[in-house]
């Protein structure tokens, strides 16, 4: 009996460490990843000023005088995430609601399988997509602009929230789903219907979950980048038309990775350093979001 | 003495399990009528029949006519809605919105549109005495109704019922989920508003039905064994099973 103890109490000490050793692991790799990112950008951030490069809109790497501006490439990057978001997220939290608060089980289920296969689809073929739809019909309809190439800004934030789409609505109506459901039943007993009970209880009761959807989907879009390449155009202008190319942030890295090298490339990883500030902003901001919203009735 | 709803040849299906069967009562205003019956008997089932949560189950038939106000309720085109204001429900499990105690009480008024402040606070205050819990919490309402103990909750459910201004409240095992001293209260609650509602409980405790209602139906396998005043099924009802039942022979 007590040789069994002494067993069962070294398997715990072995699973303990072992758990231990993985939080080790993954903590380690993201602050190797910091640190590399931050060690490698640190010269063109150091010849060319931090406020220098997210300040000017000028980029040029090859020329005599190299220029490091990604004030355009921040902005594209901002503006595409924003209004991919602003179509994603109104449309995927009501489609969720809906599938978890109106729908037929059967319904349900089928719509939730075809979502799911979605989610898990490389993003590269939502690009294909676009491409040949979006795209085709922005260039058929104003090929005589000046500037209209069919690979646009506009595209870019079609295939953003397309992909985004999967992942805010199964985190979605998972959050739903797991609300209890006495909620439901006290706002319907209390003479409410469908609509105010979706809207002032359960969107207000899954809010936290339905906020991880948003922060899953927006860190989806923003980190995107090869089916933005495939239809943004690539080309570095002032993001003030939805119909003209832009570059965001992490195009231009798996652009001009290949072939850099020196300052240019140590400005690359400088643009990953940036990319990586506005995420770490845009997480805060939904944080606070988040924080706000439960302290007010949770 | 007045019937506030006539239930006449109810049966209902889950699917294909015949759930309640034949049932014929008549349910009296402004009395206290307790349903009471071992686990599984159909006793919650009928509650919700009559403010027709039943609904929300799929698969849930219902046939039979269920007359509440000289109207049957029990028919596609009978607004549901201006129903549940009128019978009001209290549920098992304490089940206050994660809100404030405030939006808790008003949540029902303001899905009908009302949004006029003051109206809304003396509504606020009134419904709390009626439930009386407005002495606790007079000086909480924004906080939230989840920092409540059990026994609160409870009553602020009650309080967010009475806000509608129902006729009949029903109350699904109101006090199963709560320890002696709010069971207390809960029971002196319902003694004082049965002077202005109609009260339909389910419960577990003989010794609650025998305390609070005025009459009692006992409910076995999905149908209704005897039906009459309180007293009578306690001290000498007409069949055998409710005996065995009361006196605690089985179930």
């Amino acid at each position: 009996m007590l040789a069994k103890t002494k067993k069962s109490e070294k398997k715990r000490l072995l699973f303990e460490s072992l758990y231990r050793l993985s939080v080790i692991f993954s903590g380690l790799i993201l602050f190797i990843i910091i640190i590399f990112i931050f060690a490698s950008g640190f010269p063109a951030l150091k010849e060319y000023g931090f406020f220098e490069m997210i300040l000017n809109k000028e980029w040029s790497p090859n020329a005599t005088d190299p220029q490091f501006g990604l004030l355009y490439m921040v902005l594209a990057t901002i503006i595409s995430t924003l209004l991919s978001l602003l179509i994603a997220i109104p449309i995927g939290v009501l489609s969720a609601a809906y599938l978890s608060k109106m729908a037929p089980k059967k319904i349900k289920k089928t719509i939730m399988f075809f979502v799911e296969i979605l989610a898990g689809i490389p993003s590269v073929i939502y690009g294909f997509f676009i491409l040949k739809t979006l795209v085709k019909i922005i260039y058929d309809n104003g090929k005589y602009i000046e500037g209209v190439s069919g690979n646009s800004m506009l595209a870019a934030i079609a295939v953003l929230a397309l992909m985004s789409l999967p992942t805010i609505i199964t985190v979605s109506v998972t959050s739903l789903d797991a609300i209890n459901k006495s909620y439901d039943e006290a706002s319907y007993a209390l003479g409410a219907n469908t609509i105010q009970t979706i809207f002032k209880v359960d969107l207000r009761a899954a809010r936290l979950g339905i906020m991880s959807a948003i922060v899953l989907g927006a860190g989806k879009v923003i980190g995107e980048t090869m089916a933005v390449m495939l239809v943004s155009g690539n080309a570095i202008n002032f993001p003030g038309n939805l119909l003209e190319p832009v570059r965001t942030l992490t195009s231009n890295i798996a652009t001009e990775m290949a072939y850099a090298s020196g300052l240019h490339q140590s400005a690359l990883y400088a643009t990953g350093i940036i990319l990586f500030i506005l995420i770490m902003i845009l997480n805060y901001i939904l944080l606070v979001v988040i924080k706000r919203g439960g302290t007010s009735d949770a | 003495m007045e019937d506030i709803f006539t239930i006449r040849d109810l049966n209902l299906y889950y699917g294909k399990n015949h759930a309640l069967k034949n049932m014929d009562i008549a349910l009296k205003k402004n009395k206290v009528t307790a349903l009471i019956g071992p686990s599984g008997c159909g006793k919650s089932t009928f509650l919700r029949c009559l403010n027709r949560m039943n609904d929300l189950i799929e698969n849930c038939t219902i046939t039979g006519q269920i007359i509440y106000d000289n109207d049957n309720i029990n028919v596609e085109k009978y607004n549901v809605i201006e129903l549940r204001k009128k019978v009001g429900m209290v549920f098992q499990k304490p089940n206050p919105f994660p809100m404030s105690i405030y939006e808790n009480v008003i949540y029902g008024p303001k899905c009908q549109g009302l949004t006029d402040k003051a109206i809304l606070d003396e509504l606020v205050e009134d419904s709390l005495k009626k439930a009386a819990l407005w002495d606790e919490v007079k000086d909480r309402l924004n906080t939230s109704a989840l920092s409540l103990s059990g026994g609160q909750q409870q009553r602020l459910c009650i309080a967010r019922t009475i806000a509608m201004d129902p006729d009949v409240i029903l109350m699904d095992e109101p006090t199963s989920a709560l320890d002696p001293i709010s069971t207390k209260k809960i029971e002196e609650l319902m003694e004082t508003l049965k002077n202005n509602y109609t009260i339909v409980i389910v419960t577990h405790s003989m010794q609650q039905a025998a305390r609070i209602s005025d009459y009692t139906a006992f409910f076995l396998m999905g149908e209704i064994v005897e039906y009459d005043l309180t007293d009578i099924i306690f001290s000498n009802p007409a069949q055998q099973q409710t005996e065995d039942y009361v006196t605690g022979r089985f179930g």
